[in-house]
């Protein structure tokens, strides 16, 4: 009896037990992950798919009670992302040059890299709490421009992370060839290290753009919301705005509307990671 | 290419150039490039310490009125004009701790299952499905939880949690409550569904770090699955480990979206985790356009301080040891 049970809880069977239980416990892990995920996509579609028509992408927001559609909200976080793009991708590139070509030496590059990358983590609503404290109250009123502002200040950190990482990827023999050449510096990394990191960056490029056409935060107190159409300089219609407005009312329509537009944005942030993950995949690193 | 043009002259009769700096042509617009690009990293640092500066204008009004109390005092009164901060400030950290304490060994079985489980012709698949996730707008999470999650919560778990861990000792009084399905025990589960991706993604490339030499060495011995991730992975990848917690727990702190759908927005204090509470972000996306007055206001942006304080130590943690990973990586390898 006493035998059989030290054989039963040998070493190695208490081992090979220890290892399928944490094997199994791993599999549960990666089912409850996939689980919750699955149910939050079904949802989704479920309430989403039924709201897709023609009106979604032709009719104004309603009021509570008659059909409409979102299509101020499409174009105003269509044009408020873009201008955000256009202000902070350049900045993001020449910083993330800086970075990686002039970094070796002083301490600015290392500060500006850990900066950066607190920045990049930085919680969302106090970027549009700043754009308030320095924008907003400064012309005094509520604007698509200061929405853009604010996720510029997320698309800065993204695309010099991208800039920087994809600098540093391309070999250093580029450069010696090029300098050996007799072509100055900003030659160097205009014309050879930039144009070989194209496809890396054009993806952080992508990768931000995705980030910030979900964002909601940092637009509550910026772009706010607007029931029409509307020039950047007022408050403008967005997506994310008027998908957390129409879900927190009491309206059942209204709560269709808002679903339509969480399945849309979805699908155009999901669109957008699978774009930069395939642009960057046909374009390795161009050598 | 000053090196290039002394070293044609050094032997010859030609005098060789003295100076060190490159030819003049080039050097206009290479100090130019340089200096614009200088600028802009310096845009960068300038931009943090702005947001810095800006906050604490913001907030000063509200710290010289209510001084250091403001994080110890959980009234909130608009109407009497007195704020403290402690209601949001424990919300926030509530919320958070208990999204870490789901989502950390979650993230840790499905990176395990991952780099050492995982058949390779699914490794790839599952870790794009996990990234593309970590991508999902975070406001998506934050209605489902309040459409869907909150209802089926409460009617089929809080009843359960509130007759049978309610009545324990000591832990008893943090879930007895009425079941209303939104509180900070919802928000903290929504938000634990949300960072796992993103934990997850950190810590199978943290994994991914450990030479492959060390594992094998490891199987070569006879070690089981168990046992190379335990003393293997695990302790050479320790840091990089935390760092990744931490990074997802300055993700989870300064979540907005997903939490104000689903906390109650209340500014009593409760032992209940079941009951309405309230945090930074949440309070901050509910009342700062509706706030009326400047105490109010710069309350608020107080508030908003603390947050960028916080998540900007933890990140910075986060930072240093995931650095003292990549550190390490470079030594060894």
């Amino acid at each position: 009896m006493r035998e059989r049970k030290r054989e039963l809880f040998s070493i190695q069977n208490r081992r090979r037990a220890v290892n399928l239980l944490s094997q199994a416990c791993a599999i549960l892990t990666v089912c409850f992950g996939l689980f919750w995920l699955g149910w939050i996509l079904l949802t989704l579609l479920r309430y989403g798919l039924p709201g897709m028509s023609l009106h979604l992408f032709t009719e104004l927001t309603p009021p509570p009670g008659s059909p409409g559609g979102i299509i101020n909200a499409l174009v105003g976080t269509f044009l408020i992302v873009m201008l955000a793009t256009l202000l902070g991708t350049p900045v993001g590139i020449l910083a993330g040059t800086y970075l990686a070509e002039y970094g070796q030496t002083g301490w600015l590059a290392p500060v500006t890299g850990f900066v950066n990358d607190i920045l990049l983590s930085a919680p969302s609503i106090v970027l549009g709490l700043f754009v308030y404290e320095t924008y907003v109250i400064w012309v005094g009123h509520f604007s698509g421009i200061a929405g853009s502002f604010a996720l510029g200040l997320l698309v800065i950190p993204v695309v010099v992370r991208t800039t920087a990482n994809m600098l540093k990827l391309v070999p250093n023999r580029l450069r010696e060839a090029a300098a050996a050449l007799g072509a100055p510096q900003w030659k160097i990394i205009t014309m050879i290290t930039l144009k070989a990191s194209r496809a890396g960056i054009i993806t952080g490029i992508l990768l931000a753009v995705a980030r910030i056409s979900g964002e909601t935060a940092p637009l509550l107190f910026t772009a706010l919301n607007n029931m029409f159409w509307s020039k950047l300089n007022q408050p403008t219609a967005n997506l994310p705005v008027m998908i957390f407005d129409y879900a927190m009312s009491p309206y059942k329509d209204w709560h269709d509307l808002a679903w339509a537009g969480a399945l849309l944005i979805t699908l155009s942030v999901l669109g957008l990671n699978i774009l930069a993950r395939s642009f960057f995949k046909q374009m390795p690193l161009g050598r | 290419m000053a090196n290039a043009s002394e070293v044609l002259t050094e032997g010859s009769i030609v005098v060789p150039r003295t100076s060190s700096t490159p030819p003049r042509r080039y050097s206009l617009a290479d100090e130019l490039f340089k200096n614009i690009t200088r600028f802009f990293a310096f845009l960068v640092l300038f931009l943090m310490a702005a947001i810095i500066v800006s906050l604490f204008i913001g907030a000063l009004p509200a710290i010289k009125k209510f001084g250091p109390g403001f994080i110890g005092t959980a009234t909130w009164n608009p109407v009497t004009n007195v704020f403290g901060g402690l209601v949001p400030i424990i919300g926030t950290l509530l919320t958070s701790a208990i999204a870490l304490l789901i989502a950390v060994p979650v993230s840790f079985g499905i990176a395990m299952f991952l780099t050492e489980m995982c058949p390779a012709s699914l490794k790839r698949p599952l870790g794009t499905t996990i990234e593309l996730l970590a991508g999902i707008p975070s406001i998506i999470y934050g209605m489902w939880g309040l459409f869907v999650f909150a209802p089926i919560f409460s009617q089929h778990a809080e009843p359960w949690i509130d007759s049978h861990l309610g009545g324990l000792p000591l832990i008893g009084p943090f879930f007895s409550g009425p079941p209303i399905g939104i509180g900070v025990l919802t928000a903290g589960l929504i938000l634990s569904i949300m960072v796992i991706p993103f934990i997850a993604a950190v810590m199978r490339d943290v994994f991914e770090v450990v030479p492959p030499m060390l594992k094998e060495s490891a199987y070569g011995l006879g070690a089981t699955t168990w046992e190379v991730v335990r003393n293997i992975v695990l302790p050479y990848a320790r840091v990089g480990v935390v760092g990744g917690i931490m990074l997802g727990l300055g993700r989870a702190i300064g979540e907005t979206m997903a939490v104000t759908f689903v906390i109650g927005n209340s500014h009593s204090l409760h032992a209940s985790l079941l009951m309405p509470g309230n945090s930074i972000a949440s309070t901050l996306a509910n009342e700062f356009t509706e706030a009326v007055g400047k105490t109010y206001t710069s309350a608020l942006i107080e508030l908003g301080l603390f947050l960028f304080i916080i998540t900007f130590i933890v990140l910075a943690l986060a930072k240093l040891l995931l650095i003292r990973l990549s550190k390490m990586e470079g030594k060894r390898s």
